[in-house]
């Protein structure tokens, strides 16, 4: 295995495929003008595969931006929604976009204690093994739920008659158990798998002289991963959370089915901050749902502008993961050597 | 009281205060199964396994749950839901096994050909395609792909031959399976340059000594050692779609549909219905003793498939650690 897997000493003929950056010698290079056919078909199918996959991100980018430029409006943002019959007299998203924004902010305050604790505890702790084990595959079993089948487990929950104070009971006694509480907590479990598995790699790759020191300056081992370990990893923390509030903004099962089907923010009971928390609402992703043709709204107009602010959303997201691992890689010396994708 | 939260905690406390607040995911695993098994019984209790056959009208039986107040008497709970297996495994083997061909291609384009600067623009785009929320992707089928497919690609002839078992509008099987194998690739791809990176290049090399043409040294070499991570991304496409729920509700039809191969064309046109749209059509529906039984029944058949699937990933990982070693 390892002989294989050495370097080849420097004077060896290196043939790098067409344009390819692996091999960087001066060996000849065979021209795939001179291969067989089938070989230069998958040549050409591989091109063809990997541009055509951007052609179509760049076009879905492109349409959304078309479509979302010429019907979103400055008004539509900051104007609440409204039942109305025509496109023109349904108002705005302002209160799904503050629904996304609870439902991100529960989620995230949800999930972080909770992924920090679990990567911490398997890195540093992780006894007795088969404890840890159990850990690690539950939160492997989470990222594989699919969120439809959270959603509708977190109802089964919710309208438990313990859960009551987290939506509200219904005349007949039953708990209605949708609410931005209710939801937020499922958006949590969405949010948990990125975090810890963020947070986890990055504890695994501090290198064991830190903690080594901490311990010889007479630390516990709880001071080192507060003082020494959890700053070390911030950043791999910060992309932890960023990559769950995109899975948290995108997820649309949630909020349809623990979110009620009311698109402005419906609160319950009068204590205030708690009352919208406890009531229903929407989320962007749940306007577009509603006003798209598979919903009952019927104004694709409104759709396609939500649809715009989401993406932007997710682009800025997607942006922040890439800054936050570049800076990161920059500040330890390193160059960005992450997964491809 | 601020005082004492500053000072350190005990490491064995701190310690068991973690493993605890760890073991919560378990205990949330563990609740899901025990809750939406408990709500899909009835189903269970009435229809044994055989549920999940054909031989029933899908759309009458759900009528029948959703009309049926409390306490139905057990006909109600009749249930015969293969329409919504046979299209959830449909849609989902046609949408792997286009999207292994398609990722495994630009998977070879990305880390093999494509020239440095080219792949600083191709992988962040490619991560776009799997960060775009599905309700994006079903808002795209939904109003452009679905009447693009109605109005210029079925033709009278198709429209015509099975116009007595159902409605061809455009959404169905094939803007499904094109949407969902865009959505499934790029995990698939991430998957499979992850492991083309970790086959050390002297394996290839040695290959192209021999005499073999750098592209034929990398699917037979390389391809060949990474058979493992191949499989391993392929089931874990098919959780993803398997459990897609949002894009597919919006762009399959909205019928409870079998499409047949043997209508020809008009098979990629033909509406369908999968477990996990099935939810999203039948929630507001759920109060319905009867019907919430149904719903929570196919909610369990997809969280027992997740789990399987993850099982069956991790399995086949497995033979792929003899490369982490080399780092």
């Amino acid at each position: 295995m390892s002989s294989l897997a050495t370097e080849p000493p420097a004077g060896s003929a290196q043939q790098g495929l067409p344009g390819g950056t692996r091999g960087s010698g001066h060996g000849r290079r065979s021209s795939p003008m001179s291969w067989r056919w089938g070989d230069r078909l998958v040549l050409a199918a591989a091109w063809i595969a990997g541009i055509s996959l951007c052609l179509v991100a760049a076009a879905i980018v492109i349409y959304m931006g078309f479509r979302g430029i010429s019907y979103l409006r400055p008004g539509l943002i900051f104007s609440r929604p409204l039942t109305s019959g025509s496109q023109a007299g349904s108002g705005g998203f302002l209160d799904p976009l503050v629904g996304t924004v609870l439902l991100t902010v529960i989620g995230i305050v949800l999930a972080l204690p909770l992924g920090l604790a679990s990567a911490v505890w398997i890195t540093e702790y992780g006894r007795p093994g088969w404890l840890a084990r159990v850990v690690e595959s539950s939160i492997e079993v989470v990222a594989g739920t699919p969120d439809i089948v959270i959603a509708i487990f977190g109802l089964a929950v919710f309208q438990l008659s313990l859960f009551a104070p987290f939506s509200f009971t219904a005349e007949g006694g039953g708990v209605y158990g949708r609410s931005f509480l209710a939801a937020g907590a499922m958006m949590s479990l969405l949010a948990l798998p990125p975090l810890y598995a963020a947070t986890r790699d990055g504890l695994q790759a501090v290198p064991g002289h830190m903690r080594e020191a901490a311990f010889a300056l007479g630390k516990t081992r709880i001071t080192t991963i507060r003082r020494v370990l959890l700053p070390s990893v911030r950043s791999n923390i910060a992309t932890g959370a960023t990559l769950g509030i995109s899975r948290i903004i995108g997820s649309t099962a949630i909020v349809l089915i623990l979110l009620g089907s009311t698109l402005r923010l419906e609160s319950q009971g009068s204590i205030p901050g708690i009352d919208v928390l406890r009531g229903t609402g929407s989320s962007l992703t749940g306007y577009i749902y509603d006003n798209s043709p598979a919903g009952e709204g019927g104004a694709p107009q409104k759709a396609y502008a939500a649809a715009f602010v989401l993406l932007i959303f997710v682009l800025l997201l997607n942006m922040l993961v890439d800054r936050i691992g570049r800076a990161h890689a920059d500040s330890m010396g390193m160059t960005a050597v992450g997964p491809v994708v | 009281m601020l005082e004492r939260l500053k000072t350190p905690w005990p490491d064995h406390r701190a310690e068991r205060m973690l493993g605890a607040v760890s073991l919560l995911v378990g205990v949330v695993i563990v609740a899901m199964v025990v809750f939406v098994a408990a709500r899909a019984w009835p189903i269970f209790e009435h229809n044994g396994l055989s549920w999940m056959l054909g031989g029933g009208d899908f759309e009458a039986e759900i009528a029948r749950m959703n009309a049926a107040n409390t306490n139905p008497p057990a006909a109600v709970y009749h249930l015969r839901a293969w329409p919504l297996i046979y299209g959830t495994l449909l849609t989902s083997t046609i949408a792997v096994a286009l999207g292994m061909v398609i990722s495994i291609l630009s998977s070879i384009f990305i880390v093999e050909l494509a020239p440095a600067r080219l792949r600083k623009v191709v992988i962040p785009m490619i991560r776009l395609l799997a960060s775009v929320p599905s309700v994006i992707y079903g808002l795209i089928g939904i109003l452009v792909l679905a009447p693009f497919v109605g109005n210029d690609l079925i033709t009278t002839h198709e429209r015509e031959s099975v116009q007595n078992v159902v409605q061809l509008t455009g959404a169905g099987l094939g803007v499904t399976v094109v949407i969902l194998t865009v959505m499934i690739t790029p995990i698939m791809i991430a998957l499979i340059c992850e492991a083309l990176l970790s086959v050390p290049p002297s394996w290839r090399e040695g290959a192209v000594a021999l005499g073999l043409n750098p592209l034929r040294a990398v699917l037979a070499v390389t391809l060949r050692a990474i058979r493992p991570a191949i499989v391993a991304a392929a089931v874990l496409a098919s959780a993803r779609a398997v459990g897609e729920a949002i894009m597919i509700q919006m762009v399959s039809g909205g019928k409870t549909f079998a499409p047949k191969p043997i209508d020809g064309l008009a098979f990629f046109f033909e509406p369908l219905r999968t477990l996990a749209s099935a939810i999203v059509d039948y929630h507001e529906g759920i109060s319905s003793p009867a019907l919430g039984a149904a719903v929570y029944a196919f909610a369990l058949l997809l969280l027992f498939s997740a789990f399987f699937l993850s099982v069956a990933g991790y399995l086949v990982k497995l033979p792929l650690r003899k490369y982490q070693s080399r780092g």
